[in-house]
């Protein structure tokens, strides 16, 4: 580690600060011009960094954060069975699955969508404030953090998908049916919401930071 | 000077890639996020690849993946009718959610790369490479079927105490379109896509 560092500090140089940009598509280096302009390769727009990484990316959090609050506390579920109904939380699913001595199964839908949606949140919060606040702390654990919170993220949509099929499944009418509760929507908005976040936030600024304080 | 240089997508140091040999990955020597890794006979595999998922999609799409039966009343359900049923309850952003990332999204992954591997197979460019391809990759993260497919396996748990669970003919469609689809894009060599746009 300790000679990694030193190696960096003769050999770094970022495109930046080569007055370069790399397209974040095709990966091709152009020539920085002062105005936006588009990849002369694959024509996406190219920018040195991503526009207001660190606003657009709070922002959303945040939403995501007030979202989460009802996708937990409405139903997701009514479940009707000969004549009686019963709206279940995210939560209430997950304790039926561990009362009914499905464990695997508990874990698998707990991981999906109550872990992994606050794992993101809460990464995205530390990655945020460590840009924000110049942390030099951990570069490369940072980076691999954020590539974390890009891989797992999608899976949150699992409990989507298991609603989808039992409500598509099970309307024999009085004796048995599944209809979607408001909870569900909420819980889909935060998956969407939490995904743009992980895209809009900028690792190259973690990294900026370190550089800036080599100088 | 400037077509050898890469620059790291995560941490935006340049690099001097010379020739990676197959099988073998370059990785940025400061963060370690891969960037690029060369891949084996890639146009022709991932097309056949492609051409075997668009079988799978067609089966998996068509036929009834799962059947719900109590006592004498029987419900098949396919893709389609399950994403109907969510807007017939008005639950409207779920299902073009879902529609998107299960059914839209994988046509259009295929589509594309159809578009893109076959002429370049025959020696030729295709016409719009370049947005055809940036579309694909933007894309990418949106298709969602190996979740969709735990998702099918977890409710048909979570239905077998209440009725019988008759898999069917789309169930093993979509197991095989999760892994031909995977195939698909790990055997692409993204890098030589792009490369054949600048001769175009």
């Amino acid at each position: 580690m300790e000679k990694n560092r030193v190696l960096l500090k003769f050999h770094s140089m970022t495109a930046k600060k080569a007055g370069l940009v790399s397209c974040h598509r095709c990966h091709l280096l152009s020539k920085l011009s002062s105005r936006k302009g588009k990849c002369p390769r694959c024509g996406a727009i190219i920018r040195s960094r991503k526009p207001e990484s660190i606003a657009r990316t709070w922002a959303l959090i945040i939403a995501a954060c007030i979202f989460y609050i009802p996708a937990n506390i409405l139903p997701v579920t009514y479940t009707t069975s000969i004549g009686m109904v019963q709206p279940d939380t995210i939560m209430s699913g997950v304790i039926y699955f561990i009362h009914s001595g499905s464990w695997p199964v508990a874990l698998i839908i707990f991981i999906a969508s109550v872990f992994v949606p606050l794992l993101k949140l809460l990464i995205l919060i530390i990655l945020l404030l460590s840009v924000q606040f110049r942390w030099q702390w951990r570069p490369v654990d940072r980076t691999r953090l954020y590539h974390l919170t890009e891989a797992i993220g999608r899976w949150s949509m699992l409990d989507i998908f298991v609603i989808t099929v039992l409500v598509a499944l099970v309307h024999l009418g009085a004796l048995a049916n599944i209809a979607a509760g408001q909870g569900a929507l909420f819980f889909a908005i935060v998956v969407v919401i939490t995904m743009f976040a992980a895209e809009s936030f900028d690792p190259r600024l973690i990294w900026d930071n370190i550089e800036n304080t080599d100088d | 000077m400037t077509e050898h240089l890469i620059a790291c997508h995560a941490c935006d140091l340049l690099h001097r890639v010379g020739d990676v040999p197959l099988g073998g990955s370059a990785c940025c020597s400061r963060c370690g996020t891969p960037l690029y890794r060369p891949k084996r006979d890639s146009i022709n595999r991932s097309l056949a690849f492609t051409m075997a998922g668009v079988i799978f999609y067609l089966i998996a799409n068509t036929h009834p993946f799962l059947g719900f039966q109590i006592g004498s009343q029987l419900r098949e359900t396919t893709l389609a009718t399950g994403i109907f049923q969510l807007y017939q309850q008005d639950m409207f952003i779920i299902a073009t959610l879902v529609l998107f990332t299960v059914v839209i999204v994988p046509a259009i992954h295929l589509l594309s790369m159809l578009y893109i591997l076959v002429p370049l197979r025959a020696k030729m460019t295709p016409t719009f490479l370049a947005p055809v391809f940036r579309l694909y990759l933007m894309l990418k993260p949106w298709g969602m079927l190996e979740i969709f497919m735990l998702g099918i396996l977890v409710s048909a748990i979570k239905l077998v105490k209440m009725a019988t669970i008759i898999p069917g003919v789309a169930l093993f469609a979509f197991m095989a379109l999760i892994f031909v689809l995977s195939a698909m894009t790990v055997t692409l060599d993204e890098h030589l896509i792009w490369k054949k746009t600048e001769y175009s």
